[in-house]
């Protein structure tokens, strides 16, 4: 498959008062044509500084790359002029945020906002510009899109403001489109109708999605792959079964049984103990060791590196090296794990 | 089942009365809420569930309807002393951690507020200590007394809320999505700590929130509001295994679950109001399927839901 993004040893820090806020501690990933890849993980974690650090959103003044690169089209995103940055944002990468109430303009037509991009990077003239935001509004479900070109944000619902920032997005048919928590702010039935949306817009114009949420509910809907972030690192990455079905960081197991699925019975939940790790002074080690039951003594001192489980899966977690003790996952990641070929607690059956 | 503690009868709460945008925001709703219980209430933003709520608790006077508390009316003209009665019994927790706390307010003085309010220390030792044993109760320490909100995460700034609402020792606390604004893995420890403090105290809770799993998990019985109106109330485990009512069959089907083979094949539903073609002579409700579990219907569609209620 063809990777059209690749981010290699990505290290980035805030220069703050207090000190250096180390955010991303090495990322490395890449994405892939047309695929969608989830970034799950608590706050705090590094997910959206990773994703704004490709988009070159962070401010200036504070955030710094401290090394690594982003590869996109043969070029490293990290060095390019602001002018290069602004031919890139909105054409080649755009995004999208959580909040649909404040990323629009309050005091301008949908319509205008819908042709910015439009008039910016494609050389059309403002009828032919209207003509295909009107298309665009029609494309994203919008009903009456030539009237609803005039009105202004607060005219809109919540999912229509979504779905009118789903619309700019896709204007100049971007090749990435980051989606921050996307439909946070939405309610469960309007989101649903976005992520259909969204992954029927992905197939007609084939755009690669990069998906950050921390509602494993709607990763499991929309990822082909996952990412696990936690302490600005990722520690696991696989496909959306691997994660779900046979995952192997001991964060990834107390993320997944610390959501309730609809027939968890009256059990306790299981909480995740402690707090997420201070990134001015990040731990030496695994920065889950302090919160995990699992943690071995060398996690005190030494990173895990990543271990391979298969082509596409690894996880950073020195439970996966050969001399390490062998663990029982939490119950419900057994019963999870029980429906993945591969695994060791595999009970047959097709997945 | 247990005595009732809360009734709420025929309760309406409209907001720009006799103007061109009047709101029916709770519109004629009645429910019972038993002691020692959590009540559930699901619904779209908008739908009135945490106006429900919040005119429960009296922090809007009520268009219409009663809401009785230990049989006594919430509503209607209060003495101060009465209020304050009310006050003490019936606490909240909000959704919003940090817009809910003080942020020029030390934590001791956050938690202490209602205690000096209702004069429940006699002297500053034993409010510092009532105010210790809070914070100890959601599991903080003392040494947080002297901080301000600011130096608190979301999780723990959610703690200080339940603290505050628990100070003056109430029965019945409203939690108004307490867990939307956190993270998943500290919504767990927040859930499983108001699950505790409802076993040790037996409290009562009415948990209003859309993230319908975890509202599963905490409930004994759910509500499901749409535009104003309760549209289906039953046992928790009975209204996800037998939804009647099609708009809480369509907010169920709705919802993902993190289980990408489930995901593959789910299948949403979605809700037409129009499906039910009311006309003015039908006499819309709700009424009783089977004991505990009521929907709003008609008389004619109660035969149809009979029907599929069995078939299920």
């Amino acid at each position: 498959m063809e990777k059209i993004l690749q981010v290699k040893d990505l290290e980035l820090s805030f220069n703050t008062q207090g000190g250096e806020v180390k955010a991303i501690r090495g990322v490395n990933f890449d994405l892939y044509k047309g695929e969608t890849l989830a970034i799950v993980g608590e706050s705090g974690s590094g997910k959206s500084v990773t994703t704004k650090s490709i988009m070159r959103l962070l401010p200036e003044n504070s955030a710094e790359f401290k090394s690594g690169e982003i590869l996109f089209g043969g070029r490293d995103l990290t060095k390019l002029s602001d002018k290069e940055m602004q031919k890139i944002r909105g054409k080649e990468i755009s995004m999208i945020f959580q909040d649909p109430m404040t990323s629009l303009n309050p005091t301008m037509p949908i319509g205008r906002q819908l042709t910015e991009p439009l008039l910016k990077h494609q050389k059309i003239s403002t009828s032919e510009a209207k003509k295909v935001a009107i298309d665009l509004l029609r494309l994203v479900g919008m009903p009456k899109p030539e009237l609803r070109m005039k009105q202004y944000p607060h005219q809109f619902s919540g999912g229509q403001r979504q779905r009118i920032v789903i619309a700019i997005s896709l204007a100049c048919n971007p090749k990435i489109l980051i989606a921050d928590e996307p439909t946070t702010a939405l309610d469960v039935t309007i989101q649903a109708q976005i992520l259909e949306l969204m992954k029927d817009l992905q197939k007609k114009i084939d755009t690669s999605i990069i998906f950050i949420t921390h509602d494993l509910g709607v990763v499991a809907n929309v990822a082909d792959r996952v990412a696990v972030m936690y302490g600005g690192k990722i520690v696991e990455i696989g496909t959306v079964d691997e994660i779900f079905y046979n995952p192997q960081h001991p964060y990834t197991w107390g993320l997944l049984s610390s959501m309730p699925s609809l027939d968890t019975e009256d059990a306790k939940l299981y909480a995740i103990p402690g707090t997420p790790p201070d990134l001015l002074d990040p731990p030496k080690g695994d920065a889950f060791a302090l919160r995990s039951e699992y943690a071995l003594k060398i996690d005190m001192e030494q990173n895990p590196p990543f271990f391979k489980i298969s082509d596409t899966h690894s996880a950073a977690t020195w439970l996966l090296h050969p001399d390490a003790p062998q663990v029982e996952p939490p119950l419900t990641v057994i019963e999870r794990m029980k429906k993945f070929p591969g695994s060791r607690y595999y009970e047959g059956g097709v997945v | 089942m247990a005595e009732k503690l809360l009734e709420i009868k025929n309760l309406k709460q409209y907001f720009n009365i006799g103007k061109a945008n009047e709101v029916r925001a709770v519109d004629d709703i009645s429910f019972d809420i038993y002691k020692g219980e959590t009540l559930g209430l699901v619904g779209e933003s908008g739908c009135g569930k945490s106006t429900t709520g919040r005119s429960i608790i009296r922090l809007y006077d009520a268009t219409d309807g009663d809401v009785f508390y230990e049989g006594e009316n919430v509503h209607g003209k209060k003495s101060k002393q009465e209020l304050k009665k009310f006050n003490r019994k019936m606490q909240m927790i909000f959704q919003d951690p940090y817009a809910s706390l003080n942020q020029r307010m030390k934590v001791m003085d956050i938690i202490a507020e209602g205690i000096d309010i209702h004069g429940l220390a006699k002297n500053p030792a034993e409010r510092k200590k009532m105010v210790y044993d809070l914070l100890e109760t959601v599991g903080l320490n003392k040494e947080h007394a002297n901080r301000y909100p600011h130096e608190f995460s979301g999780g723990q700034r959610q703690r200080l809320g339940i603290a505050r609402a628990l100070a003056v020792d109430p029965d019945f606390i409203i939690a108004d999505e307490p867990i939307s604004a956190l993270d998943v893995s500290i919504q767990a420890q927040v859930v499983n700590l108001l699950k505790e403090l409802q076993e040790e105290k037996g409290l009562t809770f009415l948990f209003i929130a859309h993230d319908l799993s975890m509202v599963k998990y905490i409930s004994d019985r759910i509500g499901v509001m749409y535009f104003g109106k309760l549209v289906e109330l039953a046992p928790a485990e009975e209204l996800y295994n037998n939804p009647l009512h099609p708009y809480t069959q369509s907010l169920l089907s709705a919802i993902p679950l993190p289980d990408p083979n489930y995901e593959r094949n789910r299948v949403r539903k979605s809700y037409d109001p129009a499906v039910h073609n009311y006309t003015q002579a039908d006499d819309v409700r709700m009424r009783e399927i089977s004991p505990g579990h009521f929907v709003q219907c008609s008389e004619r569609e109660l035969e149809l839901i009979k029907a599929a209620s069995v078939t299920n």
